[in-house]
C-alpha cells in the first residue's frame, strides 16, 4: 500500500498553472525526495497534502483512504518559512501544537518532555522562543512536526539553518522515524541530502512530474555506458564503438579518461580492447550524480 | 468545534496573564477618577490662592462706582490716561480699567490695560460687573424701581416627565441621559477600535513570524480566526466585566463618602423603607438637589443598558474584528495595514459623528433611526440611544441586522484571510483582495 497517492492533481491561480495532473505515488516507509526548481510548484502539492489549501481538481489518497480532515493528525508538516510564536515558553508551545494535532493534554505534555530530554534541552522548558537561538528554535520546530508521531512526515528544506553536528542529530532522528514505521516526504534544493538519504524521488517542474522512481531506477536511465578509467600512458582508442569524452593526466604518466561506448559494446568488452593498449589501474562506471540529473533536466526543459 | 476552543483559550490566557492587561484592568477605571479629580482639585486651588487682584480705574465719566470684593480690589485714579498708564505700567496692579465719558444709550470706548493677556473669564467677569452698573444706571435713567422689575421675574424649571407607551411615567433627566449616550458611544468606539487592532496584530504577529503555515496544517484558517476574534473577545469582556464592578465599588464608595446612595441601592432602601412607612428620611433625601439628579438616574434601565451595551460591544466587534483580521493577514507589517485601516474605520467614526450631531440632540429623528439600524454604525449609535429609551421593534431590527452584518464581514473576511495568510510579500491593494476573496479553494 501506498502511503500517498496522487492523480492528475491540478491547481490555477488567476494567472498561472501551479500544478497540472500531477500523479506521484510515494510508497510507505521510504524516504521520498521531492525535488524540483524554485516555483515549480512543490510548495502548492505539500500544501494540498496538508489541507491548507485545495486542489482543483484530481485526487490524492493516503495510506489507501482519500484525503480527509482527519488525516491532519497522521501528518507532520515542517514549513520551508519556520516559525514559532516567540512570546510563548518552548513547554507551552510544543503542548499547545500537539494538542492541534489532536492529542490530549497529557498525552502532549508527556510526549514533549520525553522528546526534551532525548534532545537534551530539558532547561529549555519554561524559556520564551524569542531567547533561543536559531539553531535551538529548529529544533523545538522539529519536535513539534513529529512529537504526534504522524505516519507521514513532510519536510521541507529541514538541514537549513542547522549546524553539521545538529544536521546529524536530526538525520539520525528521521532514520529512526523511518525504522519506525513513517514515511518521509523531503523537499530539498540540497542534492547530498537525497543521495544520502532518499529511497525514492520525483522531480516536478513547471506544473508537471517530469521524473518519478527508486533512486537506482532514475540513476540506471541516467546512466549512459559512460566509464571512468585510471591508466598509466596514453593510447588510441581501439575501435570505433567507443568515444573518448575526455582524457587528463593525473600524476607524471597516469591518466584518467572517460570513454562513452556508443556501439553495443559491454563494460567487459572495453576492458578487454582496453587491456590490449594500456594498464589499468582502475574502472568504474560514471553514474550520474542527482544534480546532474537535475541540471540536465531542467535545463533540458529550458530548451524545448 | 474543539479546535477553536483550543485557540480560544490560547488567545485568551496570552493575553489575561500579560501585566499590561492586569495593570490597565485595575488602573484605568482609577487613573481616570484621579485625573478628573486632580484636574479640578488644581482649579479649585488656583482660584484659592490668586488671591484679590487690584484693578485701576481711572474713571472720566464720573458715573461708575466699583466696590472692591474679595476678588477685586478697585482703586480710584484721576489724572490724564497717559500719566495713569505710566504709573500703572510701574506698578503691581493687575489691569487698568479706563472709563472715558460715556452715552448711556450707546457705551463706547471702555478699555482694559493689562500687562499679560487676561482669561476670558476674568473679562467677562469685569464686562459683567460694568454691564450690571449701567443697567442700573438705565433704570435709574427710566424711573423704574428694583423692587418692581424683581417682581417681574418669574422663574420656570420644567419638570420634564416622560409618558412611557405603557402609560407610566417617567421623570427624565435630559442632561444625564445625553451624559450617558454620550459616555456609552465613545466607549464601544474606543472598545471596537482598540480591541479590533489587537485582533490585526495578533494576526500580523502570526504571519511574519511564519508559524501560521503551521498552523493552518492542524486546523482550517477559519477556525484560527475565529479562535483568535472570540478569545480577544472574551478578554474584552473579562475587562469590561472588571470594569463594571470596579466602577460600582468606588463610585459607591465616593458617593457614601459624601452620604450619597446609588440609584440602584437607593430604589432598594426606597422600597424598604416604604413598607415601614417611615417617608419621613426618604423625603428629606428627595429634597436635596443632588439627590434628584440620583432619583432621575434611578428612572433610566440600568439592568437593561448593560445588556445591550455587551450585545453591541460583542456586535460591533465581532463585524469590524473580522474586518480587522482580514486587513492583518493581507499584510505583512503593521505600516502596510494603514492604508486599510482608515477606510475600514470611516463607518465607525461616521457613526460617531452621528452620535454628536443627531442622536444626542433628537434621539427619535429620521437620522437617528437609520444611523441606529445600519450595522455599520449602530453600535456606537444605538448605544447612545439606549438611555433615552428605543422603541422595542426597532432595537430587535437593529440587533438582528447587526447578526446579520457581522455574518457577512466574516464570510467575506474568511474568504481573505485564508489566502492572505500564506502571502508574503506581496503588494496588496484593493484589487488583490478582491481578486483574493474570488480565489476558490
Amino acid at each position: 500500500m501506498e502511503a500517498l497517492l496522487a492523480k492528475d492533481v491540478t491547481k490555477r491561480y488567476t494567472n498561472h498553472t501551479a500544478l497540472d495532473k500531477v500523479n506521484l505515488t510515494i510508497p510507505d516507509n521510504k524516504i521520498f525526495g521531492l525535488l524540483g526548481p524554485n516555483g515549480a510548484g512543490k510548495t502548492t502539492f505539500i500544501r494540498i497534502i496538508n489541507q491548507i489549501i485545495a486542489a482543483d481538481s484530481g485526487q490524492i489518497s493516503i495510506f489507501g483512504e482519500s484525503l480527509q480532515p482527519k488525516h491532519i493528525g497522521s501528518i507532520g508538516y515542517l514549513p520551508e518559512e519556520r516559525g514559532l510564536y516567540k512570546k510563548l515558553k518552548v513547554g507551552e508551545q510544543l503542548i499547545y501544537l500537539a494538542r492541534l494535532k489532536g492529542l490530549s493534554y497529557k498525552d502532549a505534555s508527556d510526549r514533549s518532555k520525553v522528546w526534551m530530554r532525548k534532545f537534551e534541552i530539558t532547561d529549555w522548558w519554561n524559556k520564551k522562543v524569542e531567547d533561543l537561538s536559531k539553531g535551538m528554535a529548529q529544533k523545538v520546530q522539529f519536535i513539534s512536526t513529529v512529537m504526534h508521531e504522524p505516519r507521514l512526515i513532510i519536510l521541507d528544506e529541514p538541514f537549513s539553518g542547522f549546524d553539521p553536528v545538529n544536521a546529524q542529530l536530526i538525520t539520525q532522528e528521521i532514520l529512526e522515524l523511518k525504522e519506525k514505521g513513517s514515511t518521509i516526504i523531503f523537499s530539498t534544493h540540497r542534492m547530498e541530502t537525497v543521495e544520502d538519504l532518499c529511497d525514492h524521488i520525483a522531480m516536478i517542474d513547471r506544473s508537471k512530474t517530469i521524473l518519478e522512481g527508486s533512486k537506482k531506477q532514475v540513476k540506471d536511465a541516467y546512466r549512459n555506458n559512460t566509464y571512468v578509467v585510471d591508466h598509466r600512458g596514453t593510447f588510441s582508442l581501439p575501435g570505433q564503438q567507443y568515444e573518448l569524452t575526455s582524457q587528463k593526466s593525473i600524476e607524471e604518466d597516469h591518466y584518467r579518461s572517460v570513454i562513452r561506448i556508443t556501439g553495443d559494446a559491454t563494460a567487459n568488452q572495453l576492458i578487454r580492447d582496453l587491456i590490449t593498449v594500456t594498464e589499468i589501474h582502475n574502472f568504474n562506471e560514471k553514474i550520474p550524480t542527482m544534480s546532474e540529473i537535475f541540471i540536465t533536466l531542467v535545463k533540458g526543459g529550458n530548451h524545448e | 468545534m474543539n479546535k477553536i476552543w483550543l485557540i480560544f483559550q490560547r488567545e485568551f490566557l496570552n493575553r489575561v496573564q500579560k501585566k499590561s492587561f492586569l495593570i490597565a484592568t485595575i488602573l484605568i477605571p482609577l487613573v481616570f477618577p484621579l485625573i478628573i479629580g486632580v484636574m479640578i482639585y488644581v482649579a479649585v486651588e488656583q482660584e484659592k490662592s490668586a488671591g484679590v487682584q487690584t484693578v485701576e480705574v481711572l474713571d472720566k465719566s464720573g458715573k461708575i462706582q466699583l466696590q472692591s470684593n474679595d476678588r477685586y480690589n478697585y482703586v480710584i485714579k484721576s489724572g490724564e490716561l497717559d500719566d495713569a498708564k505710566n504709573a500703572f505700567s510701574k506698578s503691581k496692579s493687575f489691569a487698568l480699567l479706563y472709563i472715558p465719558p460715556f452715552d448711556l444709550a450707546k457705551p463706547e470706548g471702555i478699555t482694559l490695560y493689562t500687562k499679560e493677556n487676561p482669561s476670558i473669564r476674568k473679562i467677562e467677569e469685569l464686562e459683567g460687573v460694568l454691564e450690571t452698573k449701567i443697567h442700573d444706571l438705565k433704570l435709574e435713567q427710566f424711573n423704574i424701581d428694583k423692587e418692581i422689575l424683581k417682581g417681574l421675574k418669574t422663574n420656570i424649571s420644567l419638570n420634564n416627565v416622560n409618558l412611557s407607551e405603557s402609560g407610566e411615567e417617567k421623570e427624565s433627566n435630559i442632561g444625564i441621559l445625553y451624559g450617558l449616550g454620550f459616555f456609552l458611544g465613545i466607549l464601544i468606539y474606543m472598545f471596537v477600535l482598540i480591541y479590533g487592532m489587537q485582533i490585526m496584530l495578533g494576526v500580523i504577529e502570526e504571519k511574519t513570524s511564519k508559524i501560521v503555515e503551521v498552523i493552518v496544517s492542524s486546523v482550517k484558517p477559519f477556525q484560527l480566526m475565529m479562535g483568535k476574534i472570540l478569545g480577544i473577545a472574551a478578554v474584552g469582556l473579562l475587562q469590561f466585566t472588571i470594569w463594571v464592578i470596579l466602577i460600582t465599588v468606588l463610585s459607591t464608595g465616593t458617593l457614601a463618602l459624601f452620604g450619597l446612595k446609588m440609584p440602584q441601592q437607593q430604589a432598594m432602601e426606597q422600597v424598604s423603607k416604604q413598607m415601614q412607612q417611615n417617608e419621613e428620611v426618604a423625603q428629606e433625601m428627595q429634597n436635596s438637589k443632588v439627590a434628584k439628579l440620583l432619583n432621575s438616574a434611578d428612572q433610566i434601565p440600568f439592568a437593561s443598558i448593560i445588556f445591550n451595551f455587551a450585545f453591541y460591544f460583542l456586535g460591533g466587534y465581532l463585524l469590524y474584528g473580522a474586518l480587522f483580521a482580514a486587513v492583518g493577514s493581507a499584510v505583512d507589517s503593521q505600516q502596510e495595514a494603514q492604508q486599510f485601516t482608515f477606510p475600514l474605520t470611516l463607518p465607525l467614526i461616521i457613526g460617531y459623528f452621528g452620535l454628536f450631531m443627531f442622536i444626542l440632540n433628537d434621539p427619535n429623528s429620521p437620522a437617528s433611526f437609520w444611523f441606529s439600524i445600519i450595522p455599520f454604525t449602530s453600535p456606537v449609535a444605538m448605544v447612545g440611544r439606549l438611555a433615552f429609551g428605543v422603541p422595542l421593534w426597532q432595537l430587535i431590527l437593529s440587533q438582528v441586522l447587526l447578526i446579520g452584518g457581522f455574518i457577512f464581514t466574516t464570510w467575506i473576511a474568511a474568504r481573505i484571510y485564508r489566502v492572505g495568510i500564506l502571502m508574503h510579500g506581496s503588494k496588496v491593494n484593493y484589487k488583490v483582495l478582491v481578486k483574493w476573496f474570488m480565489q476558490k479553494g
